[in-house]
C-alpha cells in the first residue's frame, strides 16, 4: 500500500505558497543544463510547462500525438479564463475565487491547492496578455471581463468564443520560442505507450512514431504528464476524438495512484446527437446561458415547433427550481435538470433528448446586433451543423461528457505517487473537486504549467543533479519496449470481426447509461459486469487491419480503446465506492427530498486514490480532506 | 542582399513598382496616339520626334525599357517558382473563387509582350536604326498598319487582353505595396476598372475611327 | 443517400498514388463529411481492406487537423467551414465526390489524405512569438490597447493553421497564413519591439520551405474556413518594407 503524503506547507492559507517558494530547493543554472525533462502533451499545461522549463534552462523533450503542438484540445475551450483581478470592482479577490472553486467543487478538493491556483490566476492573465493573446477589451484599452457559469462576479477574461484557442496559440508561441532557442525539442505524431521506471523513479517513456510505426526510447530525469482528461471514455463527448487516457493509464499501472476517477463533468449545453454514426458532440459555450433561457414545453410530448408554443405553456425549469441563479446554475446542476426533464418525457427534438435554449427575449431586449457580437461565431457554428437558425428559433441542446475532475493523484508539488512523475492540467485531480466551474480549466492548466510546476519540480530535481544523462539501453527500457511490442502484436494478431471503434461506441453507451449524469448501485454493478464482458470480447474478437511498422490509425485506436476498457471499470469501482452525491457525481440513493445532491461529509470527505495491484480489484487509499479555512456547507443555488 | 531582393515579398514589390511605372506611361502613349486621328501628320510626327530626341525623355526611355525588362524577368521568375511550388497537380480543377483575371496574368502579359515585339519592329527598332524605315514619318506607318484588317483584329485582341491584365494589376500593385484596407479596397477596385477600360478602349478606338473616316 | 467516392490512395511519401472508387450507401444528410468517411472506413475494415487515412481531431472546426480537397475546393464547397463541419446535407444523392489531399511542394503526402504540414510550424518557430519569459510580464492593464486594434488582432489570430490557403492558392503560397500571424503581433503594442525581426524571419523561412509567391488572386481568402481577410497580406507587405 502506498502512503499519500500531500506535502501541504504549514501556515495560514494565504501564506502557504509564498512560504513554500521561499523554502524550496533550487537547481543551479549550470546543473539545469544537465537535467532532461520529458513533457507529454502540448495543451495549455504541457506547452506552458515545456516553455517555462526551457526558459529556466532545462533540456526539455515534448511529445504530442497530433501533427502539430498547436492542435492540442485546449484549443477548443470557448468561454474564458478566470482570474481574481477584480477589474470590475465587484468585490472579487483571491479568496473569493478560491471559495467559489471549493464550493463549486462541492468540498471535495484540497484547500491549499485551490488557493494556490487562485493566487497564480492573475499572473496567468498578465503572461498571456504579454504573449499577445487578444483578450476582449473595453474602449478605454483595458481588458474586459464577463461573468460566467455559477459565480456572481465578473472575473472571466475571454476572446469571443475562442478563448482556449487564443490561449493555446499563446502557449504554442512561447513553446516555439524555446524550440528556436534549442532548449525544447519537439516530437509530434508520437503516442506514449509505456512509462519507464528505474529504481522507483520515472526515468523515461516508450513512444510509437505514428508515421513510421517505429518504437522509440526516450530517457529523462523527470517525466511530466500533461495529457488532458479521459472524457472520450463516453465515445461521444465534447473532446477531440483522438483524446485518450493511455499515458495516464500506463502511469497508473506502473504505480501512480488514480484519484476520484468517477468525477466527470457533463456539460449542459452541447448540440444533441443527430445520427447514430455521430463521432462527436459539439459544445455550445456556457456563456450562452448568460442571455439564453432554457425551457421545455409544459405538456408532455408536445411536438409543436418551439415558436408556436405560447409563453404560458413553457416551463423555464431552471428559473423555476433555482430562482437565485436561474439559468446560470453550475454545470452539474444544469445537466441533471435537463436529464430529469427529458427522462420525464418533456424533451424536444427528434429524439426527445434535447431542451430549448432560447434567445428570443434577449434579442428583443438587446437587439440582434448585440447578440451577434457576443455569440455570432457560436450561432454560425450551430447553424452549420444543424441547419437551424438560432436567431429565429431556439437552439436545441443536451448535456455531453466534457471534463474529468478526476485524474492522477498528485501532491502539493504536482508529483504523483511515482517519484519523478508529475501530472499537470486536466490530467491530475487536484483543483476542481467533484465539479469544475466554468473558465477554471484554462486557468488551472496554465497556472500549473507556467507558474507552479516549474517551481515545484526543482524540489525533486535538486536531488538528481548527480545523476548523469540516463542511458536508454538498460534492462528497464528493454523490458518496457518488449511489453509495448508484445501488446501491439497481440492487438494485431486477434484478427476477429469487430473494429476498435465499434467497441468504443458500445463502451461509451454503457458508461453514459450507468456511470454518467446519475448513478445507482444496481446500475453500476451491472455496468461493471458489462464492461468486463466487453473487454473479454474485445481481446477475442478485435479486428485491426494493416501492420504495426507503418502508419496505422486502426492500431492507434485499438490501443486507446483497450485502455479505456480498463479505465472504465476503475471509474465504476470508484462510483460504487462513493455512496454519497457530490458535485457531478450523483448517486440516486443519496438525494434530498426535492432531488438535490446530498453529500455525506462524515464518511466521504476524502480523495479516493486507487492503486493498481495487478489484479482486478484495485486498492483504495484515502487522503482525508481537512477543511481548516472554510466551513462545509450544503451547496445550494436556490 | 539576396534575401532583400528575392524574398517572396520583395519580388512582388519590384514587380509592382515596375508595373506601376508602365501604367503611368500608357496614358502618355495614348495621348500621342490620339494625334493619329487628325488628318494632318505634322503634330503626331512632331511628338514622335520630340519623344525620340528630347534628352529628359531619353532618360525616361531607359528607365521604361528597364521597367519592361525587370517586369518581364521578375514575372517569369515568380511564375516559374509558382509552377514549381505544386509539383503534383489536382485532378479536379481548382474552383476556389478568385479575383477576375488574376489567374491568367502570365498569359495576358505574354500576349501583350508578343504585341510589344511586333510593335517594336514596326516603330521602336526603326527609331533605333536596327530595322530599316523612316523614323520621321511614323504617322504614315501607323496609318498603313491600320489599313490592314488582320493587323487591326490582332491589335484589338491584344488590347482586350491588356485590359484584363490592367484590371488585376492596378489593384494588385496597391495590395502588394501594402496600400489596401477595408476602406480603400473598393475604391481601388473601381479605379482599376475605369483605368482598365479607358486606356485599352482609347487605343482600340483609333484604328476604328481611321477605318471609318476612310 | 448513396454516393460515389473517388479518393486519392497513396501508401507513403515515396509510393505512387492513384484514385480508388467506392460506392457508399446509407449516408445520412445529418452526418459530417468526416463521419461519412468513418462510415466508409468501417465498411472497408469489415471487408478487411485498408481504411482511408486522414487527419482529424477536435471535429468542431478549431484544431485545424482536418482538411481535404473536395470536388475542387479545399474543405469543400461551403465557405467558412472546415471539413469536419461540412455537413452531408450539402451534397446530392447519387453525387460523385472526388477527394484529394492538399497539394503543395512543402506539403508532401504521408498517406492517402494525410500531408506533412510541419513547414507551417517551422515558419512559426522562426519568429511567430513575442519574447517574454514567464514571470516577466507586466500587469495586464499597464499596457492599454485600442479596442479596434485588439479586435483586428483577434480577427487575424483566429487562423487554425489548417493549410487551406496554401491548398487553394494556384501558387501554393502561404502568405495568408504568415500574414495572419504577423498581423496579430504587429497590431498589438506588445508585439512591436521585435516586429522587424519577426517579419523578416518568418518571410525568410516561408521562402526556405518552398511555398509559392502571392499573386493576389484571393483564393486563400475565399477558402479560409475562418475567413481571414486579404488585408492581412497587405499589412504583412507593409511590415516587411518597414523592417528595412
Amino acid at each position: 500500500m502506498i502512503t499519500l503524503n500531500a506535502k501541504i506547507p504549514e501556515g495560514p492559507l494565504g501564506e502557504k505558497w509564498t512560504r513554500y517558494k521561499a523554502a524550496s530547493k533550487l537547481v543551479n543554472p549550470a546543473n539545469k543544463k544537465k537535467l532532461d525533462i520529458i513533457v507529454i502533451g502540448t495543451g495549455l499545461s504541457g506547452a506552458g510547462a515545456a516553455s517555462s522549463l526551457g526558459e529556466l534552462g532545462y533540456n526539455v523533450k515534448v511529445f504530442c500525438y497530433q501533427d502539430s503542438p498547436r492542435r492540442a484540445h485546449s484549443v477548443a475551450a470557448q468561454g474564458g479564463i478566470n482570474a481574481a483581478k477584480n477589474y470590475k470592482n465587484d468585490g472579487d479577490n483571491v479568496y473569493r475565487l478560491f471559495y467559489d472553486m471549493i464550493k463549486g467543487g462541492d468540498f471535495r478538493a484540497r484547500e491549499a491547492n485551490v488557493y494556490r491556483i487562485a493566487e497564480v490566476s492573475n499572473q496567468v492573465i498578465d503572461h498571456y496578455t504579454a504573449l499577445g493573446v487578444p483578450f476582449a477589451r473595453e474602449y478605454g484599452g483595458t481588458l474586459d471581463t464577463r461573468s460566467f457559469g455559477g459565480v456572481q462576479v465578473s472575473r472571466t477574461f475571454y476572446a469571443k468564443g475562442q478563448t482556449g484557442q487564443q490561449c493555446l496559440l499563446g502557449a504554442y508561441s512561447s513553446l516555439n520560442r524555446q524550440i528556436k532557442a534549442g532548449t525544447v525539442k519537439m516530437f509530434p505524431r508520437r503516442d506514449m505507450l509505456e512509462l519507464v521506471v528505474i529504481d522507483g523513479k520515472a526515468r523515461g517513456i516508450i513512444t510509437r512514431n505514428l508515421i513510421t510505426g517505429e518504437i522509440e526510447r526516450h530517457s529523462a530525469h523527470a517525466v511530466v504528464l500533461a495529457t488532458g482528461g479521459y472524457g472520450t471514455v463516453y465515445y461521444l463527448s465534447t473532446l477531440a476524438v483522438n483524446s485518450n487516457a493511455s499515458a495516464a493509464w500506463k502511469a497508473y499501472k506502473k504505480g501512480a495512484a488514480f484519484a476520484n476517477p468517477s468525477f466527470v463533468q457533463i456539460h449542459p449545453t452541447s448540440i444533441p446527437q443527430l445520427n447514430e454514426f455521430q463521432s462527436k458532440l459539439t459544445l455550445m459555450s456556457e456563456s450562452l446561458r448568460n442571455d439564453g433561457r432554457i425551457w421545455v414545453p409544459r405538456q408532455k410530448g408536445d411536438t409543436r415547433p418551439a415558436n408556436d408554443i405560447p409563453e404560458e405553456e413553457r416551463d423555464y425549469y431552471l428559473e423555476r427550481r433555482y430562482p437565485a441563479f436561474g439559468n446560470l446554475v453550475p454545470r452539474d446542476v444544469a445537466s441533471r435538470a435537463a436529464k430529469e426533464r427529458c427522462d420525464a418525457g418533456y424533451g424536444v427534438g427528434k429524439t426527445g433528448l434535447a431542451v430549448n435554449l432560447d434567445f428570443r427575449d434577449a434579442i428583443k431586449k438587446q437587439g440582434k446586433k448585440s447578440i451577434e457580437n457576443k455569440y455570432g461565431n457560436l450561432f454560425d457554428m450551430y447553424r452549420a451543423i444543424t441547419g437551424m437558425n438560432p436567431y429565429e428559433e431556439p437552439m436545441q441542446i443536451y448535456p455531453a461528457g466534457h471534463y474529468t475532475m478526476g485524474g492522477l493523484w498528485v501532491d502539493y508539488e504536482l508529483m504523483t505517487t511515482i517519484p519523478g512523475l508529475f501530472a499537470i492540467g486536466e490530467s491530475n485531480f487536484s483543483d476542481h473537486g467533484a465539479n469544475r466551474l466554468g473558465a477554471s480549466s484554462l486557468m488551472q492548466a496554465a497556472g500549473d504549467g507556467y507558474f507552479i510546476l516549474p517551481v515545484t519540480i526543482s524540489s525533486f530535481l535538486s536531488g538528481e543533479i548527480r545523476i548523469p544523462r540516463i542511458p536508454t539501453d538498460g534492462p528497464e527500457f528493454d523490458e518496457a519496449e518488449k511489453n509495448v511490442r508484445e501488446r501491439l502484436e497481440k492487438l494485431l494478431s486477434i484478427k476477429g470481426k469487430q473494429s476498435a471503434a465499434s467497441f468504443h461506441r458500445r463502451l461509451g453507451k454503457i458508461m453514459w447509461d450507468y456511470c454518467g449524469m446519475t448513478r445507482n448501485e444496481a446500475g453500476l454493478k451491472k455496468a461493471k459486469d458489462m464492461v468486463r464482458e466487453l473487454r473479454s470480447e474485445f481481446w477475442s474478437d478485435l479486428k485491426v487491419t494493416g501492420e504495426g511498422d507503418d502508419l496505422n490509425q486502426q492500431l492507434e485506436k485499438a490501443g486507446r480503446v483497450a485502455d479505456f476498457l480498463e479505465l472504465a471499470e476503475l471509474m465504476i469501482t470508484d462510483a460504487l465506492n462513493r455512496k454519497e452525491s457530490c458535485g457531478a457525481h450523483f448517486r440516486e440513493e443519496s438525494q434530498t427530498p426535492d432531488g438535490e445532491a446530498m453529500r455525506i461529509d462524515s464518511e466521504y470527505s476524502y480523495v479516493a486514490a486507487w492503486e493498481y495491484n495487478g489484479g482486478d480489484e484495485p486498492i483504495l487509499n484515502k487522503e482525508p480532506l481537512k477543511f481548516e479555512f472554510v466551513e462545509l456547507k450544503e451547496r445550494s443555488y436556490k | 542582399m539576396n534575401k532583400i531582393l528575392f524574398s517572396a515579398v520583395s519580388k512582388k514589390f519590384v514587380m509592382a513598382l515596375a508595373g506601376l511605372f508602365l501604367l503611368l506611361f500608357l496614358p502618355v502613349h495614348l495621348g500621342i496616339n490620339l494625334m493619329l486621328l487628325g488628318s494632318d501628320p505634322e503634330p503626331f510626327n512632331n511628338a514622335a520626334h520630340f519623344m525620340a530626341t528630347f534628352p529628359l525623355v531619353k532618360v525616361v526611355e531607359i528607365v521604361l525599357i528597364l521597367a519592361i525588362l525587370v517586369h518581364i524577368t521578375y514575372g517569369l521568375i515568380l511564375q516559374i517558382q509558382n509552377w514549381r511550388s505544386r509539383p503534383v497537380r489536382y485532378a479536379v480543377r481548382n474552383k476556389s473563387e478568385t479575383t477576375a483575371f488574376s489567374k491568367f496574368m502570365i498569359w495576358t502579359g505574354g500576349s501583350v509582350l508578343i504585341f510589344l515585339v511586333i510593335h517594336f519592329f514596326n516603330f521602336y527598332f526603326i527609331k533605333l536604326g536596327i530595322v530599316e524605315g523612316d523614323p520621321e514619318n511614323f504617322y504614315s506607318v501607323a496609318h498603313q498598319l491600320f489599313g490592314i484588317r488582320g493587323y487591326v483584329i490582332l491589335y484589338w485582341i491584344c488590347f482586350l487582353l491588356l485590359g484584363f491584365h490592367l484590371y488585376h494589376s492596378l489593384q494588385s500593385a496597391f495590395q502588394t505595396l501594402g496600400w489596401s484596407n477595408e476602406f480603400w479596397k473598393p475604391v481601388i477596385q473601381v479605379i482599376s476598372l475605369i483605368y482598365a477600360i479607358i486606356i485599352p478602349a482609347g487605343f482600340a478606338v483609333i484604328p476604328l475611327v481611321i477605318q471609318f473616316v476612310k | 443517400m448513396k454516393l460515389r467516392l473517388k479518393i486519392w490512395r497513396q501508401k507513403n511519401a515515396e509510393a505512387k498514388g492513384a484514385f480508388a472508387s467506392y460506392d457508399l450507401d446509407g449516408v445520412s444528410p445529418d452526418m459530417s463529411f468526416l463521419e461519412m468517411l468513418d462510415l466508409l472506413n468501417s465498411r472497408l475494415v469489415s471487408e478487411s481492406k485498408e481504411p482511408v487515412a486522414f487527419d482529424h481531431d477536435c471535429r468542431e472546426g478549431i484544431c485545424g487537423s482536418c482538411g481535404m480537397y473536395i470536388n475542387g475546393y479545399p474543405h469543400g464547397p461551403v465557405p467558412g467551414l472546415t471539413t469536419c463541419h461540412l455537413s452531408m446535407r450539402y451534397f446530392r444523392d447519387g453525387e460523385t465526390i472526388t477527394i484529394e489531399p492538399w497539394r503543395a511542394k512543402p506539403f508532401p503526402v504521408i498517406r492517402d489524405l494525410i500531408v506533412d504540414r510541419s513547414a507551417m510550424d517551422k515558419i512559426q518557430v522562426a519568429g511567430g512569438f513575442i519574447s517574454v519569459t514567464a514571470g516577466a510580464a507586466p500587469e495586464a492593464n499597464s499596457n492599454l490597447v485600442r479596442k479596434h486594434s485588439s479586435d483586428l488582432a483577434f480577427d487575424s489570430a483566429i487562423c487554425i493553421g489548417c493549410g487551406a490557403c496554401v491548398a487553394a492558392c494556384k501558387n501554393a503560397s502561404a502568405m495568408l497564413f504568415v500574414s495572419a500571424r504577423v498581423s496579430q503581433y504587429a497590431l498589438l503594442p506588445q508585439g512591436r519591439p521585435e516586429a522587424k525581426e519577426r517579419v523578416r524571419a518568418m518571410v525568410e523561412e516561408m521562402d526556405r520551405q518552398g511555398f509559392g509567391n502571392c499573386s493576389n488572386t484571393g483564393a486563400c481568402e475565399a477558402q479560409c474556413p475562418k475567413q481571414i481577410r486579404l488585408f492581412n497580406i497587405a499589412r504583412l507587405n507593409r511590415e516587411y518594407y518597414k523592417s528595412y
